[in-house]
């Protein structure tokens, strides 16, 4: 059975301390020429999460941003973040080294239905730099693979570049009880692999639509093209989840920079069953 | 004895639905081709007279710049269809088309076809509606790509 939004509701960051609190950098690697991934090591008590959660990451004196938590949901050691040099605070995060010390407030939001999916096909189709927060998921899925049926990842990105976490997904390829796909939007002739939109990938995965919960992460052009096509593929809106991201602050749906239609991302979302969101998903300007 | 590719024909996405008397009638414009790996199946300006129903594999579609060597622009697989040109005058590939990977797939004539659509309207316009659905489907890919999505600048 699917969580509704309510019962999502009530496993949100109610516990997320409001204040950053310092945690240590165990090692930071550079994924591609814009994204890195940081391990930070937990103080006393690990730190726990739901795949799809995520936190808002300090840097003193430059700012705050909301990072997916990326890691195994259970590694309690350990918590990580791929990140994306685009702004101030992020192109900052990039120079840090293994010792630093990085703010952490969370984790905040709502998580994917990975529990209640069980007995499910899943789906997971990931564009660009949607598949950090999709990775939790596939984790625990993995992790309880006899509890799901068939498992298919999709993800697209703009060149073989771009490709993040490339030995994970040559060894999720190379199980023989997942179904990996990957795309680019571009590529010279030396490139073995697909080169398409990511939407065309769904026509060529192998799952019953009847019984399948896709989870989607990518820009919203995506997303929006993806569910069309996953509609056409006979999959049930009820039976699809979306992680919206916009300009979160405070993390707890106090300061409304998160407003999205009638409800708060860092809050209400970021993932959401598709129903709650269809009316606003394409509503222009929000 | 040989045989026949109709089953094979009727049971490919492309042409899954089609009235058994026109599913036997392209059949007799059908035959069992196969490309390995890094084999080109047809070069941008050459006579396009077939298309590929592809069974196994997987192919690039490429066109080739100066200074960039070759791009590859799309990939298509198994399922899918490579190639409308044969359909368009002046019947010229546009593109290069290279096995990414051993490639099984069934070659219609598309001269012998174009014969038989002409003769055949009811077969010919089955036949658009399904190129024209491929079309569409790859004209929104290409539209989506120019977007260019995943920029971070974007």
């Amino acid at each position: 059975m699917i969580a509704t939004l309510e019962q999502k509701k009530n496993i949100t960051a109610a516990s997320a301390d409001r204040k950053p609190v310092l945690f240590r950098i165990s090692r930071v690697q550079k994924d591609t020429h814009d994204t890195f991934t940081i391990d930070l090591e937990p103080p006393k008590g690990g730190f726990y999460f739901e795949p799809g959660q995520f936190n808002m990451l300090y840097l003193h004196g430059v700012g705050e941003v909301p990072i997916s938590i990326c890691g195994d949901p259970s590694a309690h050691d350990k918590l990580i973040h791929t990140i994306r040099a685009v702004g101030t605070v992020t192109k900052a995060m990039q120079k840090l080294k293994k010792g630093d010390l990085l703010g952490v407030r969370g984790p905040f939001g709502t998580n994917w239905p990975a529990e209640e999916s069980a007995g499910s096909d899943i789906l997971i189709i990931a564009g660009g730099i949607g598949l950090p927060p999709l990775r939790p998921s596939i984790y625990h899925v993995l992790a309880n693979r006899e509890k799901y049926g068939k498992v298919v990842l999709l993800y697209g990105t703009r060149t073989p570049k771009d490709i993040l976490y490339r030995k994970e997904l040559e060894q999720w390829r190379a199980r023989f009880d997942m179904e990996v796909h990957v795309t680019v939007d571009r590529a010279a002739g030396d490139w073995h692999g697909n080169v398409g939109v990511v939407t065309t990938l769904i026509s060529r995965s192998h799952f019953d639509p009847s019984s399948t919960v896709a989870m989607l992460v990518g820009p919203e052009v995506m997303m929006r093209f993806t569910v069309l096509e996953l509609q056409k593929r006979g999959i049930e809106p009820d039976n699809i989840y979306i992680s919206m991201e916009r300009n979160m602050k405070c993390g707890t749906g106090f300061c409304g920079h998160c407003q999205y239609g009638p409800t708060f991302i860092c809050k209400d979302g970021p993932v959401y069953p598709y129903p709650a969101i269809k009316d606003v998903f394409v509503k222009r300007e929000i | 004895m040989m045989e026949s590719l109709e089953p094979l024909l009727a049971e490919h996405p492309f042409l899954k639905g089609l009235d058994p008397r026109h599913t036997q009638i392209i059949t007799g414009c059908a035959s069992n081709v196969r490309f390995d790996t890094g084999q080109i199946i047809f070069r941008e300006g050459e006579e396009a007279n077939q298309f590929y129903i592809i069974r196994q594999g997987k192919v690039a579609l490429q066109i080739y710049t100066p200074g960039r060597g070759s791009i590859i622009i799309d990939t298509l697989t198994e399922g899918e269809v490579l190639g409308w040109s044969w359909l368009i005058p002046p019947y010229q590939w546009r593109f290069d088309a290279v096995a990414s990977e051993l490639t099984r797939a069934i070659a219609l004539d598309g001269k012998c076809l174009r014969n038989k659509c002409e003769a055949d309207h009811d077969l010919g316009y089955e036949l658009l509606k399904r190129f024209s659905s491929i079309v569409d489907q790859r004209l929104e890919s290409t539209r989506i790509r120019l977007l260019d999505i995943y920029d971070s600048n974007p």
